[in-house]
């Protein structure tokens, strides 16, 4: 087992399947989908309290989504830990600010990619609270329980997606 | 805490999937890798029959929004061209951090915070003028094509079980 949880990477399928099972727990143990986004929301609106107090509280969105470190908010740092176990028992872990693909096309200026990836995160954060879910919420939790507005979602996120990658590195053929 | 446990669980199975590598997310949106998809797609094969059975036993409640092209397919796009910018999304963000991806951090992390924020903002006035555009008054699968939910969801896995296997045969 040992060798096992140490392999750098497990098949997809078997990821895949692991990963719906833990949505299916979820809904049993939580009553909630597996999501990620609406947990930003949250770490924005907390930051916002420290600055300008309880009065945050009151916006409209942040009254759809209270503020609070809750189940939906600590998911992010349990990813976190538990991608770094991962990483770690694997021995891959590895600090890094130039992801090799993006080094072959564009250089390895650590302040250019930064830049681009401040600019694509505020998107990525403005799309997924538009759409109301991100690739997991949407993608995966909504998609299984066949939600139409789900399905629709994700297909657009990956028709941006691919546009936005074949701009930026060209048609493969 | 229950949900730092899943996000362990999930983080972890993400890392082991490569899909938090912004190589493998960048060559699915290229077409020329196809783990992201393999990964989700039996996810929600299983899941569509796992949920399935947890409704139908009483064990689980459907969550689902009713949704609209203002919302879904707006925000959807948005959220594409910041996926193939940033080369992350919001959970993948996460886990490319737990593995030492300092962009993810430094710039994909704090992107979806300030993005979070603009969008909180705007929701007001976005709530009156575009996301209730183009209401879908339907909210399932089933419901819309008026069959019934089991045959939705064998349908479904059947349909994935298909695609991954033309993959599998195209050698992708």
């Amino acid at each position: 087992m040992d060798g096992f949880l140490s392999l750098p990477t497990w098949s997809p399928y078997l990821v895949g399947v692991c990963i719906g099972l833990l949505g299916c727990l979820a809904f049993v143990v939580s009553d909630r989908p597996i999501g990620c986004s609406t947990a930003f929301v949250k770490i924005r609106g907390l930051i916002e309290k420290i600055f300008r107090g309880e009065k945050v509280s009151e916006l409209e969105y942040y009254r759809k989504f209270p503020p609070a470190i809750d189940w939906q908010l600590m998911i992010i740092p349990g990813i976190i830990i538990g991608a770094f176990l991962s990483s770690f028992l694997s021995g891959t872990f590895g600090l890094f600010f130039v992801p090799p693909l993006w080094a072959e096309q564009f250089g390895d200026s650590r302040a250019l990619r930064i830049v681009a990836a401040l600019a694509g995160g505020i998107l990525l954060g403005i799309g997924a609270r538009w759409a109301g879910g991100c690739t997991s919420g949407h993608g995966i939790s909504g998609t299984l329980q066949l939600s139409v507005g789900s399905i629709i979602s994700a297909a657009c996120f990956f028709v941006g997606g691919i546009a936005m990658a074949m701009i930026l590195f060209g048609v493969p053929l | 805490m229950l949900g730092l446990l899943f996000g362990i669980v999930f983080g972890f199975l993400l890392q082991k999937g490569g899909a938090t590598s912004y190589d493998v997310i960048m060559g699915q949106l290229l077409l020329t890798d196809f783990t992201v998809l393999k990964i989700m797609a039996s996810a929600v094969a299983v899941g569509l029959v796992g949920f399935f059975l947890l409704t139908r036993s009483g064990y689980a409640r459907r969550h689902v929004k009713e949704g609209s092209v203002g919302s879904n397919v707006v925000g959807g796009l948005i959220f594409g061209l910041g996926f193939g910018l940033l080369g992350y999304c919001p959970g993948t963000v996460a886990g490319a951090v737990g593995q030492g991806a300092l962009d993810a951090l430094f710039g994909g992390f704090i992107g979806l915070i300030i993005g979070a924020g603009l969008f909180a903002g705007a929701y007001p006035y976005l709530n009156k003028k575009i996301l209730n555009y183009g209401r879908i008054q339907k909210e399932t699968v089933h419901e819309l094509l008026g069959i019934p939910e089991w045959l939705a969801v064998l349908a479904g896995c059947i349909g994935i079980v298909v695609f991954l296997y033309l993959l599998e045969m195209a050698g992708l």
